[in-house]
């Protein structure tokens, strides 16, 4: 045999092998590290199945009575909370946008500002907005709003700048070569590109939004959680059932609702 | 010339469709009771909040560093299991290699832990499984699992069944099917939705501590209730510059794969 075939062929050079080692060492080292230094408490632990069963025993039947009208009411203002707090963010997250999309923007700076607060709003929580605002328009859903629209800011703002980026720049030309303003410019070459992804965010954080509204209420933000919050604090296990199930059924809907849009709008 | 038709016509249907959207936008806001005295009162008390807000006081760096770690042993262990469990989830909810009645309830499992948001999640597990931790360790690897698996699944639906079929012609047994056949041209997606799960669940571990599931979000929410406002801050910006570096690293992570 010539010693061209009895070599032996591998797929990755000593210093790739080195490196795809290193890799898996590393995950399996921060395992282990989380694993050990994490307090688990073992009788916690021992006796969790059975105050799972405790849990689903005392959970069951849900208490049907108690949907009208606290947790119906509760649930259209968590649904007024997203929509409002959906809207209000596009508001906020437009001119952001428009700053921070390059074509559109010309200045440097401003696209590196209208960025920084782009990533601020996205990296704060929305429970944590939602506790700043708390503390800002007191308990109710007004603070809840503001969380929803600040949180959205972020996510909207950046798809939106990329989404304006993307935008072929000859119908901007030619309207500004026929000496439209600005507006005009925006409205009428730059809307028509930027509009199908629009409605797809705008429709994507709404689904999103929903979800993260029925939690604001665990600190005081208005919807559903208030009426969860309450229900948990109170060990009405069956009322906690009910307000879940209202909870999933609300969000399946929604999804459904955003997938069928999205199918006849796309 | 006279009945040319103008150039931009005015949209009707879009005018009507925003006055509707107005519409409603002022019924919810007199439904949610905010009204412009509330947001007057409401920026005079923001004003108040920032000021005690500043500056942010990291006098008590040692209960921030340790909440901190353990919202990354949170996210870490809570990946690692999620992962886990996803690779089989993921290939069970595939249509093109599982049977109906295997795929059918195993997509109707994940969208049911995609559906419930992690802090009711972590709500649950810590009525079952005691305050600490692990409740949130629990919480966040059902999230992963809802998220990761779902678009695993998605992508096996896409992949070449050309080379499935060659292997399985070949008379290899399933196993080797998956693993020659099946994963190599899923892993690179596979790694990517890690990576973004992992920088997610960085987000929340920071936030499930609020309901007692372990984490700096206890410590947050302590300070909260008792207005140590600048603390708050000292927390929020820690936590800002931990997910700032997380998102960097994995940056970086997806760039060398490419």
């Amino acid at each position: 045999m010539s010693p061209a075939l009895a070599r032996e062929w591998r797929r990755f050079t000593p210093a790739q092998r080195l490196g795809r080692w290193g890799v898996w060492l590393a995950m399996v080292a921060a395992c282990a590290w989380a694993a050990r230094s994490i307090d688990i408490i073992p009788e916690f632990l021992a006796d969790a199945p059975e105050q799972m069963m405790d849990l689903l025993v005392r959970m069951w039947p849900p208490n049907l009575a108690h949907y009208y009208p606290t947790v119906h009411g509760a649930l259209v203002e968590t649904l007024h909370i997203a929509t409002l707090g959906t809207i209000l963010s596009f508001g906020l997250a437009l001119p952001v946008a428009l700053l921070a999309a390059r074509n559109v923007c010309r200045n440097r700076a401003l696209n590196t500002l209208a960025q920084l607060v782009l990533v601020a709003s996205r990296s704060v929580n929305s429970l944590v907005w939602a506790l700043i605002f708390v503390a800002v328009f007191g308990p109710g859903p007004a603070a809840g709003t503001f969380a929803i629209a600040f949180r959205s800011v972020g996510f909207v703002g950046k798809l939106l700048a990329e989404a304006m980026e993307e935008a072929a720049p000859g119908p901007l030309e030619a309207l500004r070569a026929t000496g439209a303003p600005w507006a005009s410019v925006m409205l009428k070459a730059l809307w028509p590109q930027v509009q199908p992804a629009f409605w797809g965010v705008a429709l994507f954080r709404w689904d999103i939004n929903v979800r993260e509204s029925a939690v604001l209420g665990l600190v005081g933000a208005g919807g559903i959680g208030v009426v969860l919050d309450d229900a948990i604090n109170f060990f009405h296990w069956d009322r906690v059932a009910t307000v879940l199930l209202a909870v999933l059924a609300v969000v399946v809907v929604a999804e459904v609702v955003v997938t069928r849009i999205r199918a006849r709008l796309l | 010339m006279t009945n040319r038709a103008a150039a931009f016509p005015p949209n009707w249907p879009a005018r009507l469709g925003l006055l509707a959207l107005a519409g409603y936008a002022v019924f919810a806001t007199a439904q949610l009771d905010i009204t412009w005295t509330r947001l007057g009162h409401g920026m005079g008390e923001g004003a108040r909040f920032l000021a005690r807000m500043f500056p942010p006081n990291f006098a008590r760096w040692e209960l921030l560093l340790e909440g901190m770690l353990e919202s990354l042993q949170i996210a870490v262990l809570a990946s690692a299991l999620g992962i886990l469990l996803s690779l089989p989830l993921g290939l069970m909810a595939a249509r093109n290699l599982s049977p109906w009645f295997v795929a059918a309830p195993t997509r109707g499992f994940i969208a049911l832990c995609r559906s419930l948001h992690y802090v009711i999640v972590a709500i649950v597990f810590v009525k079952a499984i005691g305050f600490g931790v692990l409740a949130g360790v629990a919480a966040l690897t059902i999230a992963s699992m809802g998220f990761i698996a779902k678009l695993f699944a998605e992508a096996i639906e896409e992949i070449s069944m050309k080379q499935v079929e060659a292997v399985r012609a070949t008379g290899a047994p399933p196993a080797s099917v998956l693993i020659y056949a099946v994963l190599p041209q899923v892993a690179s997606r596979f790694v990517g939705f890690c990576l973004y799960q992992l920088d997610s669940n960085l987000r929340n571990s920071t936030l499930v501590g609020i309901v007692g599931a372990g984490g700096i979000g206890g410590t947050l929410f302590a300070a909260f209730k008792r207005f140590d406002y600048d603390f708050v801050c000292a927390i929020l910006l820690a936590i800002i510059a931990l997910i700032f570096a997380a998102e960097v690293i994995s940056g970086r992570i997806r760039a060398a794969m490419r």
